[in-house]
């Protein structure tokens, strides 16, 4: 039996009177963003995820401190920031299994690190001595996605890939609010509907596109709302609220891991940085708004719960602190260290076997370099030639 | 030697056998496309293959080429081998920046870590009298792509061939599939399919002393025709059929320059920026000592694909093919 057999597929039957094959009323959003912390909801929350969330936000926050200031040092090229969106990247990582995969956008190198891959390989794309520095199957992390939601449909098809083999996977896919107007957000968005393919889509809203604000973006009443196109659930989350994003998500992967097919999530945040360390925030908002923001911060809103609760501490905030901090210290002491460039890898991993083409140019390449060595002209930090 | 009888077989036939054979051998190959399934492709290249296999091994997707493509790189990176159907040349375009952006370079960006073993049908080229957007030569914005193949067959056996190699080859081919050769028939036993040469191989498709004709895909047969009738000037014509552009066989064009000393390059695509004028500068860069003329050029005009009712004249034609010979500067040699 096909998977398209599986769950009845829709088939127009003569005469052609179109019946839409799914009710429309449960897909649709809540018109409010689900909250838990500060509400009575949280009270049935598990207070040693509370805690876990906590130490990851505060982590998250620690790294995007040090990845810019490793900007301003020389160390980055760039460094996208994902500060005040800690509760959506820790979240995406954290409800997933092992087998699962997760398939970031540029901003999300956070969610990277906390799904277990090493914080100095994450950022080797943004350090610039190659593009993905991890294997992505080490970690069933897909590379950091430049191109703006073109990574959605590669979800799709890992997810739908899994399925057909039969294995339990489900694949998490992130986009901001700018992607959602890619036209692959849309096709990733169909494709796994019509394949009814385990994929969670996160969109981080964070109100921003570089400077263009959501208005300009989408005239949809929210971008959760885009999921009834499609004939899947949308869901509207606060995205600061990391017990929340929590919630929505483990229940979109338990859905997708059932057979019940994608969801989209909107989780409404903010971004609170510049798009990144070469962008000027204050030609296109005022810090008014920023500071309203600030009063909804992820790790606010949880340590306000936490302590009310009596699940931490002073203590338990300093040791999440301090444990951020060994992580900066870490993370500032490896990314000082040069990275060892090796010019001839240009040519290793264009094909399988390099073509003649490549070859020839390979050597003119290794003739430069021994040109370069030998008039001294180059301190050659790149290593020893092969 | 088979002592199977040999049977007239249609290009479109070899390429239908290689993917049933393919996906016989091969569980991890899927076939994706817009109506690959019920109906077997709009030129019936995927007939019965749903029906063989499955729909979920032959599966008709929604109508969104950059989707078709972007889900076959997820599919690839979970280890299956997609083999996806372009409908057209021009419909291919939507699909271009997952081409670009990540099906060229998927093992780069990871060092090696993911490479991306998928196969990119495409029909393409005119001379079938398509309307507009139904003829397009897009080879050169795909060899122009640092980590993709990009072949094309110009005979029944290489259609088979060719398309067993790109989809066993590890990294993702362009396998361009010329639209008017799809009813052209060659003496070729199925059951016994001659074994292919590696990707990059060149072939000299008729030997001449005079003059190499350098050409791929629709415009070998063009060529050949050519040849024959050079004959009555007094010219013994070598065809080239380079069979892959990317990766290029240097060694089979050129050594046939170096013996004819003379070279035309015939495509259908557009001279400028069209792929002549990389095989020209290759060519010259390599056999400058052995050239009696400049190489020079035989393509289609630098116009949008003509409406068909003019395209014959746009495609390169026997005469323009032997115009272009004669101007080989002849005249040193009396």
């Amino acid at each position: 039996m096909t998977v398209m057999e599986q769950r009845g597929a829709y088939r127009p039957s003569p005469p052609p009177a179109w019946q839409p094959r799914t009710d429309p009323a449960p897909l649709l959003p809540d018109p409010e963003p689900h909250r838990v912390l500060g509400t009575e909801a949280a009270a049935q929350a598990d207070p040693e995820l509370l805690r876990t969330l906590y130490a990851h936000l505060v982590r998250g926050r620690r790294y995007n401190a040090q990845a810019t200031a490793l900007t301003k040092q020389g160390r980055l090229a760039v460094y996208p920031s994902s500060t005040g969106q800690e509760a959506c990247e820790v979240a995406a990582a954290l409800v997933l299994e092992e087998q699962d995969w997760l398939f970031p956008s540029y901003r999300d190198t956070l969610a990277v690190v906390a799904r277990g891959v090493d914080p100095v390989q994450a950022l080797t794309l943004l350090r610039g001595d190659w593009h993905t520095g991890y294997d992505p199957r080490e970690h069933r992390v897909a590379p950091l996605c430049t191109p703006l939601a073109t990574q959605l449909p590669h979800a799709v098809g890992l997810a739908h890939a899994a399925r057909l083999k039969g294995d339990d996977v489900v694949a998490l896919a992130m986009v901001g609010d700018g992607g959602t107007s890619e036209g692959d957000f849309h096709e990733a968005l169909n494709f796994a509907a019509v394949w009814q393919a385990p994929v969670v889509f996160l969109v981080q809203n964070n109100g921003f596109a570089i400077s263009v604000p959501l208005a300009k973006q989408t005239a949809a009443p929210s971008l959760a709302h885009k999921a009834v196109g499609y004939g899947m659930p949308g869901r509207l989350v606060d995205g600061n609220d990391a017990a929340a994003v929590h919630e929505v998500l483990a229940d979109a992967v338990r859905h997708a891991r059932a057979g019940g097919g994608p969801t989209l999530v909107e989780a409404i945040t903010y971004r609170v940085d510049a798009h990144t360390n070469a962008d000027d925030a204050t030609r296109y908002r005022g810090d008014a708004e920023v500071d309203t923001w600030r009063e909804h911060d992820p790790i606010l809103l949880l340590e306000r719960e936490l302590t009310a609760r009596g699940l931490i501490d002073e203590d338990g905030m300093r040791a999440a602190r301090e444990d951020a901090e060994a992580m900066a210290a870490d993370l500032r002491a490896r990314m000082h260290q040069d990275p060892v460039l090796e010019p001839m890898d240009l040519f290793d991993h264009v094909y399988a076997e390099p073509t003649p083409q490549l070859r020839e140019q390979r050597e003119q390449l290794r003739a430069e370099l021994e040109a370069e060595a030998e008039a001294g002209q180059s301190p050659r930090p790149e290593g020893a030639l092969r | 030697m088979s002592t199977v009888a040999v049977r007239p077989a249609t290009m479109a036939q070899a390429l239908t056998r290689a993917l049933r054979d393919a996906m016989a051998a091969d569980d991890s190959v899927h076939v994706l496309g817009e109506d690959v399934g019920a109906l077997g492709g709009v030129f019936r290249v995927t007939d019965g293959l749903a029906e063989e296999f499955g729909e979920d091994r032959c599966t008709d997707t929604p109508l969104a080429e950059a989707g078709i493509l972007g889900t076959a790189v997820g599919m690839a990176m979970y280890g299956l081998r997609p083999v996806v159907e372009m409908q057209f040349d021009a419909f291919a375009y939507p699909a271009f920046e997952q081409l670009v952006s990540h099906v060229s370079r998927m093992r780069n960006r990871t060092r090696g870590a993911m490479p991306l073993p998928l196969t990119v049908r495409v029909p393409y080229g005119g001379g079938i009298g398509g309307v507009e957007h139904h003829s397009d030569s897009s080879e050169a914005y795909y060899m122009a792509t640092p980590g993709l193949h990009v072949v094309t067959p110009a005979t029944v056996a290489d259609a088979y061939g060719l398309l067993r190699a790109a989809i066993a080859s590890d990294d993702p081919v362009v396998f361009l599939e010329p639209k008017r050769l799809y009813w052209s028939k060659d003496a070729w036993n199925p059951e016994d399919p001659a074994p292919v040469e590696p990707i990059g191989r060149a072939v000299v498709r008729r030997s001449g002393r005079s003059a190499t004709l350098i050409t791929y895909g629709p415009s070998v047969a063009v060529c050949m025709e050519a040849a024959e009738a050079a004959r009555a000037e007094g010219w013994d014509l070598e065809v080239v059929d380079l069979r892959s552009l990317v990766p290029f066989d240097d060694e089979t064009v050129c050594a046939s320059v170096r013996r004819t000393g003379r070279a035309v390059v015939v495509h259908e695509s557009g001279s400028f920026g069209g792929p002549g004028g990389e095989i020209a500068a290759r060519v010259t860069e390599r056999c400058f000592h052995h050239l009696e003329a400049p190489v020079l050029r035989v393509a289609g005009f630098d116009v949008p694909y003509p409406p068909p009712m003019l395209e014959r004249h746009h495609l390169p034609g026997v005469d323009r093919i032997l115009d272009a010979v004669g101007r080989l500067q002849w005249e040193a040699e009396s």
